[in-house]
């Protein structure tokens, strides 16, 4: 199966990239976009089927490596590719 | 080896903090690889600044894994004196020793210049008595941004945990934040290079106060002169 994590700054958190990217974005003369937030995805193959055993595996990578619970939100999709 | 200085791939200031320590301030210091352990008889440990793993992930989120960070988390739990410089604070936040996280700097630049910076009354080793009540260190950085939640950050103000502020601030950190400590004042991390500020040649000597606070309970205990 393929796992894809999306790794986002929290809300709450400074994103210095998607100010910029929001800046460029209305220099475009899209005037009506704003909220730009820059992120990340991670994907990967992993072995197994969709189990609370397996989510849990990903959560504890998610928390403790992919993403930074101080600073990001993460959100991830499993699909049988 | 008294003072350890641990070399991750990509750390690139590891050299500079041991000829600090070593040969300008005169306590045995060496590196050690991060797929080693930390030796015995070590007192004190300095985490460099660099690129450790090339910042990948995020700066500081892969060196967090590295074998020697069980090691130094241990030896910070027993009271070890751990410094983490630039690439070092990173990595000491990734890791839980320090509260906090690293982000991009709100300009959205690498900020490279002799930074301006107000100490702060911290403890007995960090204050304006024993260091000045302002200091010039050189800072380089592209994610030096401090961020904290609410709680975080009323805790480390209240505690008076804030080592260092920026004056002013060259990256957007939150309440100006340069440097802090972890409660019990053994974990210490800032943006500043202290050990790039130690000798004549140097744009200033202000990290040498610096770099001496830090080791002062070293300092105290072997017969090293205190005089420059």
């Amino acid at each position: 199966m393929k796992v894809t994590v999306f790794v986002s700054p929290k809300t709450t958190v400074l994103d210095p990239q998607g100010a910029a990217v929001e800046q460029a974005i209305k220099s475009l003369g899209h005037h009506s976009i704003e909220g730009v937030r820059v992120g990340k995805t991670v994907t990967f193959q992993m072995e197994g089927s969709d189990t609370p055993e397996i989510r849990d595996e990903i959560d504890r990578l998610c928390d403790g490596l992919l993403s930074n619970p101080v600073i990001e939100d993460y959100r991830y999709e499993i699909t049988t590719e | 080896m008294k003072v350890a200085i641990i070399q991750f791939p990509g750390s690139n200031c590891d050299w500079d903090a041991e000829h600090s320590v070593q040969n300008v301030i005169g306590l045995p210091a060496g590196r050690v690889w991060h797929k080693d352990p930390l030796p015995e008889g070590v007192e004190a440990v300095i985490v460099p600044g660099g690129f450790s793993f090339g910042d990948y992930l995020r700066c500081g989120a892969i060196a967090r894994f590295s074998p020697i960070m069980s090691d130094l988390q241990r030896f910070a739990d027993q009271g070890g004196q751990v410094l983490g410089i630039c690439n070092g604070f990173q990595i000491l936040c990734e890791s839980g020793l320090l509260p906090g996280a690293l982000v991009r700097n709100d300009c959205m630049e690498f900020r490279c210049l002799n930074q301006s910076l107000k100490v702060e009354d911290s403890n007995e080793r960090f204050n304006t008595e024993a260091l000045a009540a302002q200091l010039t260190l050189p800072i380089a950085h592209g994610e030096g941004n401090y961020r904290a939640d609410t709680e975080v950050l009323a805790d480390l103000e209240a505690n008076n945990q804030v080592l260092l502020r920026y004056s002013p601030n060259p990256n957007g950190s939150i309440n100006d934040i340069a440097g802090i400590r972890n409660p019990t004042g053994n974990v210490y991390g800032m943006m500043p290079h202290p050990e790039r500020a130690v000798e004549s040649h140097h744009p200033c000597l202000d990290g040498l106060p610096v770099l001496r606070a830090f080791l002062q309970p070293l300092l105290q205990s072997s017969s090293v002169k205190l005089s420059a």
